[in-house]
């Protein structure tokens, strides 16, 4: 072996150079990422923030030029949300409870697991054209209805999978001591673990209330739009979403304005359910 | 294993022949098991569904649906290669952007950042992904594309465009939409979901591996990517192909920007076409039989692509659970 040559001092600073520069690289990455984030959020307020106003919230969507608000399509989204949380989450819940509580052996849990997965990431817009063409083909006409059960479909795979993760959290032991004291299984089930799986599982009916109210793409062609508040199910209803995107591709300048306070309505309204969803999982998850 | 033993005991206390189910504990397996049949079959419906209904499409186009670049409702002819081509390639000039800079959120949140600035940076970061897409949409075509259109896109073109071979991706006049600015957007959304699921398979390296690079004088890069990427790799693809799947089956912020023409271009600079914003845009005013169900075929073959894509990412990332449950 020969003492360090300047040849090993040059290996030395390259590599020290290669990390260096990577390094600032993987920086400079995180500030690409922030920087799209504050210039999304900004463009929002800036543009959102003068149309938030009283009127906004109780005047029905106008016509072109004409002064209104997005009452309809708020009180539709949220009638829609509504139902499709009431539709999904036993649907949800009851199946990751099967996975978790039931299917520890055997073929069915596994590759119900997987195609939840793939249904988790599935294009929305194709749940939008299944449920077309098995729903609102069938009944010829476009609905509120139609509109939740697509929506459910992307509640479903979110809620099926935080209760599995939940209730598989939940300690064996736990269980055993409740199947000791001669609890019937189901008792065990829906008293014991469901009880200390019960934040897991709300946090995650949250966060998908929070997916599905910007949800544009499956409503275009099952909920569709109404310019007028309405109480029926069964008739096209209005929703912030499809309002937006059509007020925003119109070429009508108070459209457009109607559009941004739609689009800070949505954002703040699925921003605060996620920071709500965090904090309410952090206060019970030790 | 505790948890066997646990497994063991708790299946022999429902079989018949050590004691009698009461009916309270059949009826709630079945009805969860019900259930979970239910996703599985709402996977087949999705399927079933869409093949009986682009039945007319197939039989009257065949395989040439798939490489036709002629979509005309007036004449009743459609072909889906303008776009399966937009949405291929805005998904993969979206991968190509994203593909670093995850890789580089993750190695910054998981080996540089300081204890107290890696939850709200993460945090951040994965707000991104809770914007809904629309929003994407509204602000790529307002506040994205004229700004692109004045300072990017005609340096592109006067550099890039100017290269042989590579040039042809960069021609045209700088309209601000267009495929490139669809696959930019699209990074922006596919970046949280790429960088989360790195960072959470970087965390699952034993910190032992990396010590004992540390120790042997390796620098911070040298550890990532000698040691925690190669040991990461089945995760980090998963983590890519899910992003990938998302990118595909994108609609709203899609549609606002890509341009939303029938127009075949080399040009990424070009407006263009995807599935899932063809569907946006016409399905529902689509009139006839046949128009209607080409477009459902076009929603099917968006369906079977990212379906297989999630597949394979799920299964690389199933991979490196088994993987990491051999060593753990």
């Amino acid at each position: 072996m020969r003492h360090a040559t300047p040849e090993i001092y040059r290996i030395y600073r390259r590599r020290q150079r290669r990390n260096r520069f990577h390094l600032v690289m993987s920086g400079c990455g995180m500030v690409f990422g922030l920087f799209w984030l504050c210039w999304i959020l900004w463009t929002l307020f800036y543009n959102g923030f003068e149309v938030l106003s009283l009127s906004l919230l109780i005047r029905p969507t106008p016509a072109p030029g004409g002064d209104g608000g997005l009452a309809n399509a708020i009180w539709g989204s949220i009638m829609m949300a509504g139902l499709a949380t009431l539709i999904g989450t036993p649907v949800g819940v009851l199946a990751g409870t099967y996975l978790a509580e039931y299917g520890r052996r055997g073929w069915l849990a596994p590759l119900a697991r997987f195609v939840n997965d793939i249904l988790l990431s599935a294009p929305s817009i194709v749940l939008g054209l299944f449920v077309y063409t098995v729903y609102v083909s069938r009944a010829h006409h476009f609905s509120g209805f139609a509109g939740a059960l697509a929506l459910s479909l992307i509640v479903i795979p979110v809620v099926v999978r935080t209760t599995d993760d939940m209730l598989r959290l939940v300690p064996d032991s736990l269980r055993e001591a409740a199947i000791a004291l001669g609890a019937p299984r189901w008792k065990m089930v829906v008293k014991v673990a469901y009880r200390s799986a019960r934040s897991g599982i709300a946090t995650g009916v949250l966060l998908a209330v929070a997916r599905i109210s910007g949800e544009t793409a499956p409503l275009l062609f099952t909920a569709l739009n109404n310019q007028f508040t309405t109480w029926d199910i069964n008739a096209p209803m209005a929703n912030l979403p499809v309002v937006i995107f059509q007020f925003a591709m119109s070429p009508y300048d108070d459209w457009h304005k109607l559009a941004w306070g739609g689009a800070i309505l949505i954002t703040l309204s699925v921003l605060g359910i996620n920071i709500l969803a965090r904090a309410f999982f952090q206060q019970k998850n030790y | 294993m505790k948890s066997g033993d646990v497994r063991h005991s708790l299946s022999v206390s429902t079989r018949p022949n050590a004691r009698v189910a009461p009916w309270g504990d059949v009826l709630f397996e079945w009805l969860t098991r019900f259930f979970a049949l239910l996703v599985l079959f709402i996977l087949l419906g999705i399927l079933a569904s869409l093949i009986v209904t682009s039945m007319p499409s197939i039989r009257a186009f065949g395989f040439h649906f798939l490489w036709s670049d002629d979509w005309d409702p007036v004449r009743d002819q459609y072909g889906a290669l303008i776009p399966v081509y937009g949405t291929l390639v805005s998904s993969l000039v979206a991968l190509v952007i994203a593909l670093p800079v995850s890789f580089g959120i993750a190695i910054f949140l998981t080996e540089m950042s300081p204890g107290w600035l890696k939850r709200p940076l993460g945090t951040a970061i994965e707000l991104l992904a809770a914007i809904p897409s629309i929003i994407y949409g509204m602000w790529g075509l307002f506040s994205f594309a004229p700004g692109f259109s004045h300072t990017v896109q005609p340096l592109l073109i006067h550099t890039l465009g100017r290269l042989p071979g590579l040039g042809m991706l960069f021609q045209g006049p700088p309209l601000g939409i267009g495929l490139l600015t669809a696959g930019i957007i699209l990074a922006i959304m596919i970046i949280p979901f790429i960088s989360s699921v790195m960072r959470d398979v970087f965390e699952l390296v034993p910190t032992v591996l990396k010590e004992s690079a540390y120790g042997l004088g390796a620098t911070t890069w040298e550890v990532v990517w000698k040691v925690v990427l190669p040991y990461t790799r089945a995760g980090v693809v998963g983590g890519v192909m899910l992003g990938l799947g998302r990118a595909l089956g994108e609609t709203m912020a899609v549609t606002f920007v890509i341009g939303n023409t029938q127009h075949l271009s080399p040009s990424l600079l070009a407006p263009g076409n995807s599935i899932a914003s063809s569907l946006a845009n016409e399905f529902a005013e689509a009139v006839g039989d046949l128009y209607t169900s080409a477009l459902v075929e076009l929603g099917l073959l968006l369906f079977v692509i990212t379906t297989v894509v999630l597949a394979m990412a799920k299964l690389m990332l199933l991979r490196m659970g088994r993987h990491e449950g051999k060593r753990g």
